[in-house]
């Protein structure tokens, strides 16, 4: 006879064909997944291997590139100053976070670089906030307004362009553009520069001299070129969440009897007010994370420039040949800072989320 | 009440209109300057006569460029690396990106999250150079001798572009990869047979971004790439520029055309391959862009 009162969690259970009992494979199966954990493991690894191994190559590309150089760090507790393997002078201490962030004889004036690049770095960033991170609003605002598809598009299409160029073309245009002039030979400096002094902006010594040499435009160059490179492309979320609001929202306002102003304040703003928030900070998250490869390159061989457009990274690569140690400490507090604002934003964006939104 | 409306609306339009004309004209003055400049005659360059519209028009900067052998060698080292770095690249992102979409993954939160942490948390450029003063022993034992191989293999590689892939795999509807596993299909098949035709736009997107990334790659290659004839072309652009008083020299009297023109004649030969793919590229622009707010 069947048991009538089998149920998965008995262990044995009637066999209608032979008449025996046998053991509930149901069971068996979770008995052994809470006893044998790692056993299971293995088992469904390599019942379903080839998933497994398609995962392989992204693991080795990540631990090798991106893990790896988190190791190096490491190299940050190490006193010696040459390029040595990191277990071989493991952990003597935070004598190097103690030299940058105090700066006490022998490193005072290395100590005093590291900050500059420190505040460097913030306000690039800050900057940026303040200047960079309007424009691709403002930009979706007024694509919203051009009705023609063609015209909008094309628009649309200049303002990307940049975005797809290198780091490298990007700053030999603006080097070539703001170029010094010789006065040797008289020739004149570069055309933008010529255009800022026309325009009363700069005095023509200033432009004749390289605004790339002088530490008081570093800022501004990384800003404005900033905006020229990035500004276009980042308004294609903006523009997103702006049309997808409902037209019947708009023409709800215009009975209510709201002008163009009133209808942004209480009908724009409002629906892309999330988007905001997520991409400021986003945005927030990664003020550490200036581009290195940008200011590098406006900056590099440039030593007066140095005032303004040292930040941590570009600082760490230039001592980076005979004080290692120091330069991973440098690259090591840069990014703990970084992460702690990554972590603090996306808090403070879960909970504004919920408190902004709704 | 109705006029009033009206009148607001037709100044925002215009000055919507103004702005954007303005702004669009100044992304794109520096690439038509650099046009310009690059045909332009010695004198007009050098004293920058030139506004928008070339002056003494010459090709000599060009032909100049043209018949260097060095030119020719970073272009094709470029598209070695852009080519090969592409298609490993996406190698890997397809098949990192099927396994963590698949549900019954083990680890799968573990996984997902050792690619999203490298997000938050980079190394560094320089704990990235002495790792790879490391690694690259490893790496040559291992028969990978080549600069340009390790660069292929090394670089180019970003979280975000698995995650999109990811979630495009995911929304691939489970009763199709159902259907196709009854009629006998394997995981390989499923995979090439299903999954990538069904997320052609991502995959295009995703190869968008690292075939552009490879292309403009500078500071890696830099670092990596010991010899100077395996040197990719953004790398060539920059060591003319830092050679530029070089570059005055030869560019003599006798010549008639200016250092500049060389240097803006290389930029533009280096974006004229961007600017030929980019109106095919353009329908992916918006979601690559909206990629940026996509969810763990």
């Amino acid at each position: 006879m069947i048991s009538m009162k089998s149920q998965a969690g008995d262990f044995l259970i009637l066999d209608k064909a032979t008449g025996t009992y046998r053991e509930n494979p149901e069971q068996v199966v979770r008995d052994d997944v809470e006893k044998h954990y790692w056993l299971h493991v293995g088992r469904t690894i390599l019942k379903d291997w080839r998933l497994y191994l398609m995962l392989v190559p992204t693991i080795l590309v990540f631990l090798f590139w991106r893990y790896l150089p988190m190791y190096e760090l490491l190299g940050s507790f190490k006193v010696d100053d040459s390029v040595k393997p990191v277990a071989d002078q493991f952990f003597k201490g935070f004598s190097n976070f103690k030299g940058l962030l105090v700066g006490s004889g022998t490193y005072a004036e290395l100590s005093s670089n590291f900050w500059r690049a420190l505040r460097n770095t913030f306000l690039l960033s800050f900057y940026g906030l303040c200047f960079g991170f309007p424009m691709p609003i403002i930009l979706a605002l007024f694509f919203n307004e051009i009705r023609s598809d063609i015209v909008r598009s094309t628009y649309q299409v200049f303002t990307y362009l940049p975005k797809f160029m290198s780091t490298v073309v990007m700053t030999s245009l603006v080097t070539m553009l703001i170029k010094q002039g010789a006065s040797a030979s008289n020739t004149p400096p570069g055309i933008i520069s010529q255009a800022l002094a026309g325009l009363g902006l700069i005095s023509q010594e200033v432009a004749q001299k390289g605004l790339l040499n002088n530490p008081q435009f570093f800022r501004a160059i990384y800003q404005i070129s900033g905006i020229w490179e990035t500004a276009g492309y980042d308004s294609i979320v903006f523009f997103a969440a702006i049309i997808a609001i409902s037209p019947t929202s708009y023409e709800a306002a215009q009975i209510d009897g709201a002008n163009k102003w009133a209808q942004m304040r209480y009908v724009v703003l409002p629906s892309i007010l999330s988007t905001i928030v997520i991409m400021l900070i986003t945005r927030i998250g990664s003020m550490l994370s200036i581009g290195y490869e940008k200011v590098l390159l406006l900056s590099e061989g440039r030593v007066a420039a140095y005032q303004t457009a040292e930040v941590v990274s570009t600082f760490s690569w230039r001592i980076k040949s005979n004080q290692s140690g120091l330069a991973s400490a440098a690259e090591m507090m840069n990014n703990v800072i970084g992460m702690l604002l990554v972590i603090g934003a996306n808090t403070i964006a879960r909970k504004a989320s919920n408190v902004s939104l709704y | 009440m109705k006029r009033k409306l009206e009148i607001s609306e037709l100044i925002f339009k215009i000055i919507s209109y103004v702005f954007l004309t303005v702004f669009a004209l100044l992304c794109l003055y520096p690439f038509l300057y650099a046009v310009s400049a690059a045909i332009s005659g010695r004198h007009a360059v050098e004293y920058s006569e030139i506004i928008l519209f070339p002056k003494d028009v010459q090709f000599d900067a060009f032909r100049y460029m043209f018949s260097s052998n060095e030119f020719w060698n970073a272009y094709s080292n470029t598209l070695f690396l852009t080519i090969y770095g592409t298609v490993w690249s996406l190698f890997v992102a397809i098949l990192g990106g099927y396994a963590l979409s698949k549900k019954r993954l083990l680890f799968r939160k573990f996984f997902n999250f050792f690619l999203v942490f490298t997000m938050w948390f980079a190394a560094g450029i320089v704990p990235q150079y002495l790792n790879y003063l490391a690694t690259k022993d490893v790496f040559n034992s291992m028969g990978i001798m080549d600069d340009k191989w390790l660069v292929v293999i090394a670089m180019g590689m970003a979280a975000m572009n698995i995650i999109l892939l990811r979630n495009a795999f995911e929304n691939v509807p489970s009763e199709i990869e159902e259907a196709a596993i009854v009629d006998g299909a394997s995981e390989m098949q499923v995979l090439s047979k299903v999954f990538i035709p069904m997320s052609k736009s991502t995959i295009a997107t995703v190869a968008l971004f690292f075939a552009i990334s490879r292309w403009n790659g500078y500071f890696w290659a830099r670092q990596m790439i010991s010899n100077a004839n395996e040197q990719p072309l953004q790398v060539f652009i920059r060591n003319k520029l830092e050679q530029y008083t070089d570059l005055e020299q030869l560019a003599t009297w006798t010549e008639n055309y200016a250092a500049d023109s060389v240097i803006f004649a290389l930029i533009v030969c280096s974006i004229i391959p961007i600017l030929i793919i980019y109106p095919f590229i353009q329908k992916y622009f918006a979601k690559g862009a909206n990629a940026g707010g996509v969810k763990e």
